[in-house]
């Protein structure tokens, strides 16, 4: 291997993965099980895996149409709802908490006349949690799956599209399975994004244990008590969640031919 | 090492102050360089006028100011952040900045501070007390009990008899009292010099209990700061009677 990629690769993984050595030498072991027993992990960690299933749901449903858009439509307005889509990737997540409540809070443009009509409050609630990580995390699956979508060979749509399939049809039996690995590549980045939002999830959806505390908000509040149960709790979180996308890689990437 | 960066940084004025030379400047004796002070998110709006003040009377001084949650700020500076100054609004945090060796000196009190109810403009919700923070159909704010505003409201609560029922337990005050501007929540429990702070959007409410749990606001000068000279000048007028002043005007009390 040429030494011009060799050693920045080599400087890029020690970059990535020393914080990660440091948090597991500082771990107190003896501490991870009686910190797994204490009250309200659990509960935060089955808060946190549900709201970042349901954001990633959510975003799948909303972000492959959109992407299809973006990948195929030739609009004129392309550039500027394709920058849009970004704008919660560049946004700090504490402005787009801030910007959620201008929008769907008490006294939002949406979220007064939700409160006035229905009776339906959306801060400070599980759905509130499920809001800002989508908010946060679609983009990163509009973004790989839009990029699937220009990568895959259109002729394959039009060839269907000669032989008389419907655009509807031609894009469930032809362009979906053609870019399912992008799509399946997008959803894990998207639900590791959900799995650690903080920003947007404390200032929109506030900090309450069993409805609304997910497990970075636990970690960071931990880290203000006892630095040492932050970092067991963070070490779970890792754990949980690189064991999770390891098992999906091989049943659902390695079958989709990703490598 | 250090000498060399500053000898790089004499030919770039932007960068001296990164260097925090703590000796006396050509123009003046007082301290010059850069102070950076951790301080407790209720103060602020009253730093920054005392750091001005303080600039004013040393030029070549640039003070610059962290503001969060005590802990956070106690936690930062055990784990060695290069603060010069650390005020916290309880004791508790200021012990374990004191326990992981890094106070330089008696830590001080310079102000006192008690809990009060910040309602929206207008009191929507007709809160009239803290017994108002038991009502389930209120959306209501509280500190976790992990920062200093959080063990005061939960002493607060204690001392009321009043089972709180709060939507969200918040990180540190100032995010109570953001809630609060957004009339997000009815009613929030945060410190008097929070709602002098918000001016006009927010109202308090005093009670009685509020009394029994005044916080003390220690300062002190860290261990190991870059600007001794700095950190000891602002305290200095932390401790004033000038200090005082700029204090209860952010509707702080004196000690």
């Amino acid at each position: 291997m040429p030494a011009p990629l060799l050693v920045p690769a080599v400087l890029g993984v020690l970059f990535l993965a020393l914080p990660l050595v440091g948090l597991l030498v500082r771990t107190p072991w003896s501490q991870l099980g009686p910190q797994l027993a204490a009250p309200g992990v659990g509960q935060a960690l089955r808060l946190s895996l549900v709201s970042a299933t349901l954001a990633t749901l959510l975003s799948l449903l909303m972000g492959v149409p959109l992407a299809w858009v973006l990948a195929r439509s030739r609009a004129r307005g392309r550039t500027v709802l394709r920058a849009l889509v970004t704008v919660p990737l560049v946004l700090p997540p504490v402005v787009g908490g801030v910007a959620l409540f201008l929008v769907l809070g008490r006294q939002g443009l949406v979220g007064s006349w939700l409160d006035d009509a229905f009776g339906i409050t959306i801060p400070f609630s599980t759905t509130a949690v499920v809001i800002a990580e989508t908010f946060v995390a679609m983009p990163f699956l509009v973004i790989s799956v839009e990029g699937a979508l220009r990568a895959a060979d259109a002729r394959f749509e039009d060839v269907a599209a000669t032989l008389g399939a419907g655009r509807w049809t031609t894009f469930r039996r032809v362009t979906l399975p053609m870019v399912a690995p992008g799509i399946a590549a997008g959803a894990v980045l998207c639900w590791a994004r959900a799995l650690g939002e903080f920003g947007a999830t404390i200032t929109f959806a506030g900090n309450f244990p069993g409805t609304t505390q997910t497990m970075p908000l636990a970690v960071y509040l931990a880290l203000q008590r006892d630095p040492d149960a932050a970092i067991v709790l963070s070490v779970l979180l890792l754990g949980v969640s690189l064991a999770t996308l390891l098992l999906l890689r091989d049943r659902w990437l390695g079958r989709a031919g990703v490598p | 090492m250090r000498k060399t960066a500053c000898g790089v940084a004499a030919v770039l004025p932007a960068l001296l102050a990164g260097c925090g030379a703590s000796g006396a400047g050509p123009g003046g004796d007082g301290p010059t360089g850069t102070l950076t002070v951790f301080a407790a998110a209720s103060l602020t709006d009253a730093f920054p006028e005392l750091g001005k003040r303080l600039e004013e009377d040393n030029p070549g001084l640039t003070v610059q100011f962290s503001f969060a949650g005590s802990s956070a700020l106690a936690t930062q500076i055990s784990q060695g952040a290069p603060a010069d100054v650390f005020a916290s609004a309880d004791q508790a945090q200021m012990a374990v900045v004191a326990s992981a060796g890094r106070t330089d000196g008696e830590p001080q009190v310079f102000a006192r501070n008690a809990p009060r109810i910040a309602v929206p403009e207008g009191n929507p919700a007709a809160v009239t007390g803290l017994a108002d923070f038991a009502r389930e159909e209120l959306a209501l704010a509280v500190c976790a009990p992990d920062v200093p505003c959080g063990a005061a409201a939960e002493a607060v609560f204690a001392a009321a008899g009043v089972p709180p029922r709060p939507d969200t337990l918040e990180e540190d005050v100032r995010a109570a009292l953001t809630k609060v501007e957004l009339g997000e929540v009815d009613a929030a429990l945060v410190y008097a010099s929070d709602v002098a702070a918000a001016g006009g959007a927010v109202e308090g409410i005093a009670f009685p209990e509020a009394e029994q749990v005044v916080n003390d606001y220690p300062v002190c000068v860290l261990d190991g700061a870059r600007n001794a000279a700095a950190a000891r000048a602002f305290v200095d007028l932390v401790l004033s009677a000038e200090g005082r002043r700029v204090l209860t005007d952010a509707g702080l009390r004196a000690p």
